[in-house]
């Protein structure tokens, strides 16, 4: 049996109905983005776990040039070391029907024995490598997809200049390479790239690797310790070129796959806070406003012997009822949303089963937040209706305490007329008031601003990156360092407009105990095609000695400029030197390190050698020039700028575009919820008022325009507070949640967006007052003045 | 009729109400000593400003005095807590107002039946609206019922929990004179079948024809008390 108090609460949320539709809506927003990233977040990192531990992946790996097999029984020796498993990697130029330029194919040994212990595929389909398999490979599935392929078709590897026909027999995936790119590269590009496994016995001998391998791949004991393995492998690798043990965190697809779900996780925290603030805030509004208009009710609850208690929890649970509401739909929208999400995430992250499972738990904090800070946001309210005491709420309130205000003490009431007076006295009077409505709406333009933010963001790092930065055509990498005279070798290829030589060195960046492997980037102060630029989009030159650095990679390591790190090279003669920092870059994409050419070779002490080659080509000679590489044996890999920054804007240009889709059609939630909410309530506070001045005459059009007026002149003021909101609260999360390792973003708004969040918060202002409109036609005179206020 | 006793329920001594409004410090009551017997039928008669509603309001656990002490029966309510306020209002009294103060979300059963959910020993609600002769418009909303309607369901609501005492101000305030008669009428019904101790407050001088007794208040005193010796039945009033 539902109690009386109960049935006036459910009563007086339909009456209100629109108001808390548009409050619930915007707790749904906040709800919906929280379930969403984080169940999204919790599926990946479930998937992820699962994954790894079906198939056995690596907890570290090391990479060397060519060590005798026989080191691999020292190396399983080691003290922490549970498993050791030895392969042979290598890189090849693919040539695949019905794509132009060369594609690059990693080419990964399997175990004669058929399984290996470390780093097992998980076979969708065909079937696994045969002892008698000369041609047979297992292939990436990503690729398989972007070529449309089959079983049994086959694909054409340049092995040491030979081309060889490889066949595919299966279709697999694996934990190594969830997410694939090729070396140098930030988004899978699954055309251009390929994973392929081979029986080892083929492979070594296509390579002369035959009783060798040049990656080893460990697990660790439970306790192991990490850092001592590490450096007994590098001690054990150092002879035959070992480029330096890592592990597991700092493996390429278990590195971007982290960075991802710690991003989903910021994203997941911060944008609902905004939401869900908003959403206390707007109830804390709404709910001040129904119980001045309830004061009387109040009374006589009181009256008749309803205790504070009593009366504070009618009105929390008219709060909570809307908290359910909200919390519900967001957890609906935020499982459809998450279901999406994961679907984009398959074409990124490529797992064999990826479901997404919502955690009731998630829901539920959800909703203890939502709950939580509506409580806060309505306290104050509440805390006004129990403190109300019965016998003055019998009273009529008195009057509003008007004063002439500054304008009028400055003597400008001429410039004003009757109406506007009364809209300008309403903001003096109450200032408070008039101040949390304006940051109402200027928290719908912020929030606008926030979420459209991003595309501004993309498009000025891909202008940075990809215009001003590289401006190559294309990257080729040889599969070991050339003398100079291969750059001349370049040039004379067909179509080849302009090539500068790059030279990119293996090594170990240390710092105290910080430490970082990269490959340093041998570059030349006077290279048109690759150049370094600062924050401002100066050309930073790199002095004649020292490394320019990441910002980040400067901050990861602990080191600023002027300081001096130790750099392992982990190629050639191996020197170790001390090197001054002498720039940190703020650049957006990775880690980098960068050094004069000149000084790189110095350094290596070795002549004019050089690792690839950056070129500009003639556009109507793509084709010979495709031709020509694909042929070239000692070219290891063709990097397409233009393919890259297709791959850059189709995969993760649509990921953000959905991304703020969501965020724009939330943000517009909010705008509408504040905005509406706010004429409302203005609305029903001076009905009265209103009503009373159409009895002495007015039209209805000089009573809208006292209230609208205030509406507008609230909306006016709220739009440059919004974006400068907007600003700090973007500015928050590039900071402090965007900055990773992976990608840093750099603070662009574009006008147009202040511009598109005003033009939304001005819209929401025009319906809203449309609405208003049409109730201040329906006014009911008679009615309005029967009644006491 | 019900022959008061000479029991006091209400005992008043000396109080006194000071209160802000805006700007302006009221004095509403200045020094009131008055007793209140059980079943009597009071009138607290004063124009506009006299202190009667802040009198009727302290009486009523809604308020409690700047100076003085009133006690109902062994309870004291200048002392009392805002709970213990609480208590005594939802045990022992029954307020109707000028206003009627009723929720505007709920029907006439469902506004009575606010008050006899927390109440110990209430009637049904629809017997309480039938003593008030509403029977017929249980389920009407009030926007839907007259102001003397209106009233009648306040009188329900005040007298369903069967309270000790029944606190009226001005109830026929906004009523014309044959619908406040039919208001007058009901409180007086009550009065009589449940021996309710009741106090009414109105400026109306016609009204105190129906009361035992007459309690004069000029601006915050007591001027003059008068007993009736034959009561008017509501009917035979005249205003």
């Amino acid at each position: 049996m539902i109690s009386a108090l109960d049935r006036k609460l459910l009563r007086d949320l339909w009456h209100m109905r629109g108001q808390a539709l548009a409050i619930a809506a915007v707790m749904a927003a906040g709800v919906g983005l929280f379930v969403s990233q984080f169940a999204t977040q919790q599926s990946l990192a479930l998937t992820q776990s699962e994954y790894y531990a079906q198939n056995r992946f690596a907890e570290a790996f090391a990479h060397c040039k060519r060590a005798p097999r026989s080191l691999l029984e020292r190396v399983s020796a080691v003290e922490g070391v549970a498993a050791a498993e030895a392969r042979v990697v290598a890189n090849v130029t693919l040539d695949v029907p019905g794509l132009l330029e060369p594609a690059v194919g990693r080419l990964v040994s399997r175990p004669r024995s058929g399984v290996p212990l470390l780093n097992d595929v998980y076979l969708r389909k065909g079937r696994l490598l045969e002892a008698g398999d000369p041609d047979g490979v297992l292939a990436s599935e990503g690729f398989v997809l972007a070529h449309g392929m089959e079983l049994g078709d086959r694909i054409t590897a340049v092995i040491n200049g030979r081309r060889r026909d490889l066949t595919i027999v299966g279709v697999v995936l694996s934990p190594e390479y969830i997410y694939s790119i090729r070396d140098g590269e930030f988004i899978p590009d699954d055309k251009r790239f390929g994973v392929f496994w081979m029986n080892e016995d083929e492979l070594a001998a296509a390579f002369d690797m035959q009783g060798a391998f040049n990656e080893i791949s460990l697990d660790l004991e439970p306790g192991a310790n990490g850092p001592e393995v590490l450096a007994a492998l590098d001690r054990l690798l150092e002879p035959y070129g070992g480029v330096g043990a890592f592990e597991r965190k700092d493996q390429v697809s278990h590195w971007y796959l982290s960075n991802e779900l710690a991003q989903l996780r910021n994203i997941g925290i911060a944008m609902p806070l905004v939401f869900l603030g908003v959403a206390a805030f707007l109830l804390n509004v709404v709910l001040t406003r129904q119980i001045s208009v309830q004061r009387e009710q109040i009374a006589a609850l009181k009256a008749f012997g309803y205790s504070n208690l009593g009366v504070g929890w009618h009105y929390m649970k008219l709060v909570l009822v809307i908290v359910a509401l909200g919390t519900a739909l967001g957890a609906a929208a935020g499982a459809w949303l998450g279901t999406q999400m994961v679907v984009i995430y398959t074409e990124f992250y490529r797992f064999p089963f990826l479901r997404f499972t919502l955690d009731p738990v998630i829901v539920l904090q959800a909703a203890a937040i939502t709950g939580g800070a509506s409580m806060l946001g309505s306290m104050g309210a509440v805390l006004a209706a129990v403190s109300l005491p019965p016998a003055e709420a019998m009273r009529p309130p008195s009057p509003g305490r008007y004063r002439p205000m500054l304008f009028e003490r400055l003597g400008l009431q001429r410039l004003f007329s009757q109406p506007m007076r009364m809209i300008l006295r309403q903001f003096e009077r109450r200032p408070a008031k008039t101040f949390l409505s304006v940051l109402g709406i200027a928290m719908g333009v912020a929030v606008f601003v926030v979420g459209f933010f991003f595309l501004d963001t993309i498009d000025y790092v891909i202008d940075v990156q990809f215009n001003r930065m590289q401006r190559e055509d294309m990257t080729l990498t040889f599969n070991q360092p050339r003398s100079l005279s291969a750059l001349h070798e370049v040039k004379s290829m067909p179509g080849v407009l302009h090539a500068e030589a790059f030279r990119a060195v293996p090594a170990t960046l240390r710092f105290e105990h910080r430490s970082r492997r990269l490959a340093i980037m041998g570059v030349s102060n006077d290279s048109s095609l690759n150049r370094v630029l600062d924050a401002k989009l100066a050309r930073i030159v790199i002095p004649e000695q020292g490394l320019a650095l990441s910002r980040k990679l400067g901050e990861v390591l602990g080191v600023s400029v002027g300081q001096r790190l130790q750099v392992e090279i982990k190629e050639g003669s191996r020197p170790t030197r001390e090197i001054p920092v002498s720039a940190l870059v703020d650049d957006f994409l990775g880690m980098s390190a960068y050094m004069e050419i000149g000084a790189l070779n110095d350094l290596m002490r070795e002549g004019q050698t050089i690792s690839g080659v950056f070129l500009t080509c003639d556009p109507a000679g793509h084709k010979d020039l495709y031709e020509r590489l694909k042929a070239t044996p000692g070219v290891a890999a063709v990097n397409v700028k233009q393919a890259a920054l297709k791959g850059f804007t189709e995969t993760l240009a649509k990921s953000l575009m959905i991304t703020t889709i969501i965020n724009i059609m939330f943000a517009t939630v909010i705008a509408f919820g504040v905005v509406y909410n706010n004429a409302r309530i203005s609305l029903s506070e001076r009905s009265r008022e209103l009503a009373s001045l159409r009895v002495l005459g007015l039209t209805r059009g000089e009573i809208s325009f006292i209230l609208l007026g205030e509406l507008a002149i609230v909306t006016l003021a709220a739009i440059p507070l919004g974006c400068l909101l907007g600003f700090g609260l973007a500015w928050a999360l590039i900071e402090h949640m965007l900055d990773l390792e992976l990608m840093r973003f750099p603070l662009v708004i574009a006008p147009r967006t202040y511009g598109w969040a005003a033009v939304v918060v001005l819209g929401a202002a025009t319906v809203s007052a449309l609405v208003v409109r049409r109730r201040l036609d329906h006014l009911d005179l008679v009615e309005v003045l029967k009644t006491r206020e | 009729m019900h022959t008061p006793t000479s029991t006091a329920v209400f005992l008043a001594r000396g109080i006194t109400k000071v209160y802000r409004m805006g700007e302006v410090e009221v004095h509403a009551l200045r020094g009131v000593d008055l007793e209140l017997y059980e079943g009597e039928f009071v009138v607290l008669l004063g124009p506009s400003g006299s202190g009667k509603s802040t009198l009727l309001n302290i009486l009523g656990g809604l308020d409690i005095p700047s100076a003085g002490s009133v006690t109902f029966r062994e309870h004291n309510l200048t002392q009392a807590t805002e709970r213990e306020l609480t208590s005594y209002r939802r045990d022992h009294v029954g307020f109707v107002f000028q206003f009627y103060n009723l929720i505007p979300s709920l029907t006439a059963r469902e506004n009575v039946a606010l008050v006899t959910e927390i109440a110990q020993n209430p009637m049904k609600p629809e017997d309480a609206l039938r003593l008030v002769k509403l029977g017929e418009r249980m389920d009407h909303f009030p926007s839907q019922l007259s102001g003397g309607e209106q009233q009648r369901v306040a009188i329900a609501r005040a007298v369903a929990k069967q309270p000790d005492v029944l606190l009226c101000d001005e109830p026929t305030g906004a009523l014309d004179i044959s619908t406040g008669k039919l208001v007058l009428e009901a409180i007086e019904s009550v009065n009589r079948e449940l021996g309710t101790t009741t106090a009414v407050i109105t400026h109306n001088s016609a009204i105190a024809a129906m009361a035992d007794r007459v309690i004069s208040l000029h601006d915050g005193r007591i001027a003059g008390v008068q007993h009736n010796t034959t009561k008017l039945h509501p009917r035979d009033l005249n205003w």
